[in-house]
């Protein structure tokens, strides 16, 4: 039969299943394929927090969304237009998710007595009409993947496992995308078990194939290129985007690069990607607690290497007295939280604002240190390099905040020429006779980086309060006063060294929303959207937090409202109204969950409403 | 053949004496800690390890002992509390030329400290750590340790102490250090030589020093040291010779695998009968470290374990020579091309 095919501007799909249907690889997979197509794409993976949950529970379920399109896409997507479930429980987990008319492609054969019973249905959803409201398609995907390898004398374990790529194929017939990539890969995948690349190469078929010829499918769609930078890319999660951009940072520094690290969810994806490139001369050590994840790189950073230490809340938490170390010896480091939900232990795959205070203030003593933030998968590089930038320029360690929807979530990324990247080179000291441990370079009032090795600068840093200049101990009252509001000058004069802010849209008005971090596409999704129906408002996107950039005040003064989204209790709000003494209207959601569009958009009306 | 990682090099021989390695710094010390000693046998001891004076890098973390980075004129980090051996990992593993050594006291390396502790033994980092023992938390003014005895009145411990102390020998045999050895403050020659075999051993050197408290726990080690007591509370090990003390009257023999003490004037025991020891065996080590705790058997001091095997270091370093011959030397352009990349041209 005759199929039409369909445009369409934006899709969002959720792959959801057991922890161990394969939903992660089929959502990647597609997410590789959509990638080569030329839309532009954002990704959020949903797991679980157990490695694997008991099978067919709603806490074992593992989910991937994909929303990609023929424009510029933000975000991952608030709502999804189709959803797989593999299972009763992925259903009931992410029904709400899906928007009304949605797609649903059930594989029948997961929705057995025991798999309802598990997810809390009395009745088979997909018979007892309670999904009405939805375009269903029930298939016996188990039962059609292992009628496909029937020839194949294959154990029943492995055909099973194959499902996810009948799924995958049937979503590549139902949204036109390339087999070619996912055929390339299994070839590679599976080079040592020739069996297996038939099996998958079959079942991924097959769901193709069953798109094409089962009358079930009236409608396939497509998705135009999206208009996207010339160039060439590739698809980064914001984790592997902080790794490149160390490694990328200590080759244009000339040094070579120390990770000291402790595994910590959301953020061990980054040791992981480190660990990988020896070749670049990376040197990773998996410490055995995060405070020696820390320490090992402040003593790595003493001895040259460009540092940096990854972790998530808890992590950070415990790195606060070594934090204090590095401000006092002023030893460049790079200190990436990828945020998740808290406090204590709080809700590790998920994902929140909640540390920029911390970022900011969870020292004792005045311990100030510059605090950047990244606003997408991508950015996780430009902003990591700034973050290399800063702390070899001005001799300090940088925090850098991301956080688990960024370090899980993934974009195109427009792989840069190197040499475009900024030259981070570093002077050691050399000169015998002019060298002070603690002297002052004029502009940036950094001290001298004097490895150990370097004939006769031998001297001694550490922990206690020092005589600016000559750097022995002292413990002046007003040397301390002095050495305190100096380490506070320094990173102040830092607003020297970066952009000023631009307001994307009116440069004043009613409305200004004010984000960092990871909120950014949906705020800039709903704001482009607001625009575009004849809405006057503009948004502010803070990518350096401290110091913040020396026109943030005067930008704010320009605007009757301030909104400030966030997913915290208004911790970017409290830091603007303390410092410019000016009123802030939060909107704080701290769900765990990326800020949603309905919500800002909901939030903006309820004050563009109230202050017509 | 030259170890690339040492820090030694013998083509540019320096020549150092003791005062090349004293600083300006006045020393804060009480008068009469036992601080003084070790310092006077570092300060001698560095200029014959034949290792150029920039290249000598020492770390400490808090307490009294670790104020000794600022009287040693070579590269110093005082740290923080407890943290001092894994500073000393990053410094080591950043730049593996240098001779990385660690200042540590029994609070800081044991107690708050306890982990980076046992995770640098186990990994053979090649540092030289230093514990200055004193049984006693001084600079917080006379807490009890890790290695307070059991029944001690300390400041937190008016009705005597609670806490079963750590055997920190036993404690490095149990972390799989690859160099384990004990001293004291007051025997300066025999402080001298472990210190020298600890910067010698390639690998974690852990050295226990028995370190006097004039203020807060002065005489701890009193039998040990005193000249009318030692010889009979004293016993030196040495790899390869009888375990014999009290000036040859007596000695440790193992019966029924557990080591008795003999006399050996009454004619039924000869040095043959002796254990003869043995430092590439770390089961004999724990034997022999475990008698430290019992009051009727001499107090074992010297090289209890020296064991050879990899350093962390030089596994990473191979690790990245064989990445690197593996993928040839790589450029930004190769690593950002990496996986699955597509064009988009221009409209």
């Amino acid at each position: 039969m005759v199929k039409s095919v369909r445009d369409l501007q934006d899709v969002t799909i959720r792959f959801a299943g057991d922890s161990g249907d394969g939903m992660q690889l089929a959502g990647t997979q597609f997410t590789t394929a959509t990638a080569i197509t030329g839309n532009d794409l954002s990704t959020l993976p949903d797991y679980p927090a157990e490695i694997r949950a008991p099978a067919g529970t709603t806490y074992g379920v593992s989910g991937f969304q994909i929303h990609f399109g023929a424009q510029d896409i933000l975000t991952p997507g608030d709502v999804c237009d189709v959803l797989v479930a593999m299972n009763p429980a992925a259903l009931r987990v992410n029904l709400k998710l899906l928007r009304q008319g949605g797609i649903i492609i059930a594989n029948t054969n997961g929705f057995n007595d025991k798999n309802l019973k598990l997810a809390g249905y009395s009745s088979n959803p997909l018979d007892d009409g309670s999904l009405s409201r939805y375009d269903l398609y029930p298939i016996a995907i188990t039962k059609l993947t292992t009628s496909t390898l029937d020839d194949l004398q294959l154990s029943p374990k492995v055909v099973d496992r194959t499902k996810n790529f009948f799924a995958l194929g049937l979503m590549f017939w139902m949204f036109s995308r390339p087999m070619e990539p996912t055929v390339e890969w299994i070839r590679r995948k599976f080079a040592k078990e020739p069996s297996l690349i038939e099996a998958n190469l079959l079942v991924l078929k097959a769901g193709f194939s069953y798109g094409e010829a089962t009358e079930i499918f009236t409608t396939r769609f497509q998705i135009k290129p999206a208009p996207l930078a010339p160039g060439k890319y590739r698809n980064v999660s914001g984790n592997e985007a902080v790794a490149l951009g160390l490694i990328a940072a200590a080759q244009r520094a000339k040094l070579s690069l120390f990770l000291g690290s402790y595994p910590i969810t959301p953020a061990s994806d980054i040791l992981h990607e480190l660990a990988k490139h020896r070749a670049y001369g990376v040197k990773t050590f998996q410490a055995e607690d995060e405070i020696a994840g820390i320490t090992s790189a402040i003593g790595a950073s003493f001895a040259g290497a460009l540092a940096a230490t990854t972790t998530s809340g808890p992590g950070l938490s415990l790195k606060a007295e070594a934090l204090g170390l590095a401000v006092m010896t002023e030893l460049p480091l790079i200190v990436v939280d990828v945020q998740r939900g808290g406090p204590s232990t709080g809700l590790p795959t998920k994902t929140e604002q909640g540390d920029l205070l911390q970022a900011f203030y969870g020292r004792h003593g005045e311990a100030p240190l510059p605090v950047i933030a990244a606003k997408s998968p991508a950015d996780c590089f430009d902003t990591v390099v700034e973050g290399a930038r800063l702390a070899l320029k001005y001799m300090t360690p940088v925090i850098v905040l991301t956080d688990g929807y960024l370090g899980n979530g993934s974009e195109p990324w427009l792989i840069p020429d190197p040499e475009t990247l900024p030259d981070l080179s570093v002077t050691f000291a050399t000169d015998r006779a002019a060298f002070k441990p603690y002297a002052r370079d004029e502009k940036t009032l950094a001290r001298p980086w004097a490895l150990p090795g370097t004939p006769g600068l031998e001297h001694r840093i550490g922990g206690l309060e020092k005589k600016n200049i000559e750097g022995n101990i002292s413990y002046d009252p007003d040397n301390h006063d002095f050495m305190v509001r100096l380490r506070q000058e320094k990173i102040d004069r830092i607003a020297e060294d970066i952009p000023l802010l631009e307001v994307d849209g009116e440069p004043e008005g009613e409305i200004l929303v004010v984000g960092w971090g990871s909120t950014y596409g949906s705020i800039r999704a709903v704001v482009n959207r607001k625009r575009a129906t004849g809405k006057k408002l503009s948004h502010l996107h803070l990518r350096h937090l401290n110091p913040f950039p020396r026109n943030l005040g005067e930008v704010l003064r320009r605007f009757e409202n301030i909104l400030v989204p966030e997913i915290n209790l208004g911790q970017l709000s409290k830091l603007l109204q303390s410092k410019y003494l000016i009123k802030t209207i939060g909107f704080n959601r701290v769900a765990g969950l990326p800020l949603s569009k309905q919500d800002i958009d909901r939030k903006i009306d309820e004050l563009l409403g109230g202050a017509a | 053949m030259m170890d690339p990682n040492s820090a030694a090099n013998p083509e540019t021989p320096v020549k150092y004496t003791a005062r090349d390695f004293q600083t300006d710094q006045d020393v804060r010390w009480c008068p009469g800690c036992g601080d003084y000693a070790i310092l006077a046998q570092v300060q001698r001891l560095l200029p014959e390890l034949g290792i150029p004076k920039e290249k000598f890098a020492f770390i400490s973390g808090i307490g009294c002992s670790s104020r000794f980075p600022y009287y040693l004129n070579t590269y110093g980090f005082h740290g923080i509390h407890g943290r001092a051996t894994a500073i000393a990992s990053g410094v080591k593993i950043a730049n593996p030329g240098l001779s990385v050594w660690v200042a540590t006291g029994d609070g800081d390396a044991l107690s708050i400290g306890g982990n980076h502790f046992i995770h640098t033994c186990r990994r053979n980092i090649d540092i030289n750590i230093l514990l200055f023992n004193n049984e006693i938390y001084a600079l917080t003014q006379g807490q009890f340790s890790p290695t307070s005895r059991y029944g001690q009145v300390t400041k937190s411990s008016p009705m005597g102490n609670i806490d079963h102390p750590f055997n920190p020998v036993l404690l490095a045999l149990g972390a799989e250090a690859s160099f384990i050895a004990r001293a004291m403050d007051r025997d300066q020659r025999h402080l001298h030589d472990i210190l020298k075999r600890a910067a010698e051993h390639k690998g974690t050197s852990f050295v226990e020093i028995y370190q006097n408290c004039v203020v807060f726990n002065d005489g701890a080690f009193l039998p040990l040291t005193e000249k009318e007591t030692r010889d009979d509370n004293v016993l030196y090990i040495e790899h390869g010779k009888p375990l014999v003390f009290a000036n040859g009257k007596k000695g440790i023999r193992m019966e029924n695998h557990r080591p008795v003490l003999v006399d050996l004037t009454t004619g039924h025991f000869s040095l043959d009968d002796l254990l003869i020891y043995d430092e590439t065996n770390p089961a004999l080590a724990y034997t022999i470290a475990l008698i430290s705790d019992n009051p009727s058997m001499p107090r074992p001091v010297g090289v209890f374990t020296a064991v050879t095997r990899a350093t962390f270091e030089d596994d990473l370093l191979r690790q990245i020579s064989a990445a690197k011959s593996k993928y040839g030397e790589r450029s930004l352009e190769s690593l950002f091309n990496q996986g699955e990349t597509w064009e988009i041209k221009a409209q």
